[in-house]
């Protein structure tokens, strides 16, 4: 009987089609949605997964996400340095710095000044130049992104159409000259400002001075050091938090998922695509079940058992639930191929199809229940009553 | 057209009652009902609205419990029989001819009529092979392939004929055969079904309104009001009416 029973599904074009695209509508609501919400996340702690290096990230205890600044007193490297299991520190500079076009552009940027002497932490991966350029004068790297988009040069200095911000080219940071040593590519942060690299102590002459310059430092473990020990002895003897990569992406995650609305807004999309789901594709099937109620019947009364109608209609809803799926999936994919990164913040992660799956089946599921239910209860007799 | 009849009783009831339950009210469809079947014969049951007729049938055919009286269906008590046991009896037993035909619409005729060989565990190539057989027999050879919304009635219902004869089964229950159907259209259904139907072994209950067919009955068995009034033939009937 299943092949009949997929003969009856796809007989029934007009309502096989609409179910067909009433799930893969739901799945490409919920997985893109989600996508985009996944990759928005990922730009709130992207400097933290470009930088695979430290063991340790150091801030200061009140520091709630990467981005809420609360630079710490330079000597915060030397006693973390002087904390047993510790094989180096190294301090970091992260903020937001005007940078000044040559066509007189302004620009909010956001800068990164990394250890002099190690250049640790510096972007992972260099398109042009070289990250040890760093160490010539006034130099600067600029992500590839920003040289094409914000930093555009409209009127190049040697005249000529606008081209791209390139190696060799001047900017000027805070009314200090910055030259274009390397382009780098990185991730987009959340508010998509275009990222600087630098030297710390260039990015210190750049930014207004403060007391406190330190944003925050970054710690490798000495080779069989006890990380949670060495995390306690920090707090003891600095009075500072200590992190893992993982565990300042964790908070900085959770910060932007417990204390922004974004959760909610993206989450009502989801909601939204799983009851279009339901009242497009679910009441498609369980209205499909209903019309063929008289052939059940009939062929319940034909001798047909209770697990052969069942398997027909289980059969009916998982076919289409995949099928749908498949082509909510693919049509996602194909949008998260299509449009740019940098235009619209898109990450499919493994979980993200399997949570629209669950969707789709707990739909399916539904008004195949539902549909089965109906099919159970449904009298033999009643096929004499026309 | 010469009755093969043998002995053989192929359902015997008894004192069948059924009583319908909804809410506060008790509705009563049989009151002590009586009937004997004979093998080889066409039994046809008539009677008004309301009479029973369908609750009977369905009781006979193990779709229904009834709630008293004894019943022996090709010397089966359906009711003894569990559900799953009852499904599988009918599947073997009981051939179905329904007014409004239930063909699926989906499917092929072929494919219609090889339903119940499929239900018996038959692969759908030999069941669709033997079905093209017995569609050739009621007059659709050459159509197996066709959809049945390119069908007419009459046609139609030739195909659920040969869906209700593909097993084999030993008794055939048709309900309201040729009432979906024009007069003559009706007529030729009937005459199939009478002329497939008759076989030795095999009874054959026609559940009709119609009294352009009641000629090709053996017997017609007159219900009313639960009861079974009285059993008559075609030429006895005539001769009351004229």
């Amino acid at each position: 009987m299943p092949i009949f029973a997929l003969k009856m599904l796809f007989g029934d074009s007009a309502r096989f089609y609409g179910m067909l695209l009433g799930l893969a509508f739901s799945t490409l609501l919920i997985s893109q949605q989600a996508a985009i919400f996944v990759g928005l996340m990922s730009r709130t702690f992207g400097f933290i997964t470009d930088t695979p290096q430290p063991d340790l990230w150091i801030i200061d205890p009140s520091q709630r996400f990467l981005d809420d600044n609360k630079p710490l007193r330079s000597t915060a490297v030397q006693r973390v340095r002087s904390i047993e299991g510790i094989e180096w520190a190294v301090p970091l500079f992260k903020g937001l710095l005007v940078v000044n076009l040559p066509d007189g552009k302004r620009q909010v940027s956001q800068i990164i000044g990394i250890d002099d002497a190690s250049l640790i932490a510096g972007p992972p991966f260099m398109l042009e130049g070289a990250l040890t350029d760093l160490r010539k004068p006034d130099a600067i790297i600029v992500d590839e992104r920003a040289s094409r988009r914000e930093f555009k040069m409209n009127k190049p200095p040697e005249g000529g159409e606008p081209r791209p911000l390139r190696v060799g080219d001047i900017l000027e940071l805070n009314e200090l000259r910055a030259e274009v040593v390397g382009i780098c590519k990185a991730t987009q942060t959340f508010q998509s400002q275009p990222v600087i690299y630098t030297t710390y102590s260039r990015a210190t002459q750049y930014a207004p001075p403060e007391r406190r310059m330190v944003t925050m430092v970054l710690a490798g473990l000495s080779k069989g050091a006890d990380q949670a020990q060495v995390i306690k002895t920090i707090a003891e003897r600095t009075g500072l938090s200590a992190f893992t990569g993982e565990q300042f992406t964790e908070k900085t995650y959770v910060y932007w998922m417990l204390e922004t609305g974004i959760p909610i807004n993206f989450g009502t999309a989801i909601v939204l695509g799983f009851f279009v789901g339901v009242a497009v594709a679910g009441q498609m099937f369980y209205n499909f079940v209903l019309d063929n109620l008289k052939y059940f019947g009939a062929m319940k009364a034909m001798g047909a058992s209770r697990k052969i109608l069942l398997g027909m209609v289980f059969l009916q809803a998982s076919t289409v639930a995949v099928l749908g799926f498949g082509l909510g999936i693919a049509v996602t994919s194909i949008f998260g191929l299509t449009v740019p990164n940098e235009k619209l913040a898109f990450r499919m992660t493994w979980q993200i199809p399997l949570i629209a799956a669950g969707a789709v089946i707990i739909i399916c599921t539904a008004s195949a229940a539902i549909g089965m239910w109906r099919v159970l209860r449904l009298d033999p007799a009643d096929v004499f009553k026309g | 057209m010469t009755p093969i009849t043998t002995p053989e009783i192929a359902v015997r009831a008894s004192g069948v009652e059924k009583i319908y339950v909804s809410g506060d009210t008790n509705v009563v469809a049989l009151r002590g009902a009586d009937l004997e079947v004979r093998c080889g014969e066409i039994l046809m049951l008539v009677g008004p609205s309301g009479c029973g007729k369908t609750s009977f049938i369905s009781i006979i055919a193990g779709l229904l419990k009834r709630d008293a009286g004894q019943l022996e269906v090709m010397g089966q008590d359906p009711q003894a029989l569990s559900t799953e046991a009852r499904t599988a009896w009918r599947l073997r037993t009981v051939g179905f001819v329904f007014q409004q035909f239930n063909l699926i619409p989906t499917l092929t005729l072929a494919e219609n009529a090889a339903i119940p060989l499929i239900l018996q565990g038959m692969d759908r190539r030999s069941a669709c092979e033997k079905a093209r057989e017995i569609l050739n027999y009621v007059g659709l050879g050459g159509r197996e392939q066709s959809s049945p919304v390119r069908l007419s009635g009459g046609q139609q219902q030739r195909v659920a004929i040969a869906r209700a004869l593909v097993n084999s089964p030993k008794i055939l229950v048709c309900d309201e055969p040729t009432s979906a159907l024009d007069g003559a259209t009706g007529l030729h259904v009937m005459e199939l079904i009478a002329q497939v139907g008759r076989m030795p072994g095999r009874a054959v209950i026609v559940v009709s309104h119609d009294d352009r067919i009641y000629h090709l009955a053996d017997r017609i068995v007159r219900m009313d009001d639960g009861r079974v009034d009285r059993i008559e033939t075609p030429a006895a009937r005539r001769n009351t009416h004229v």
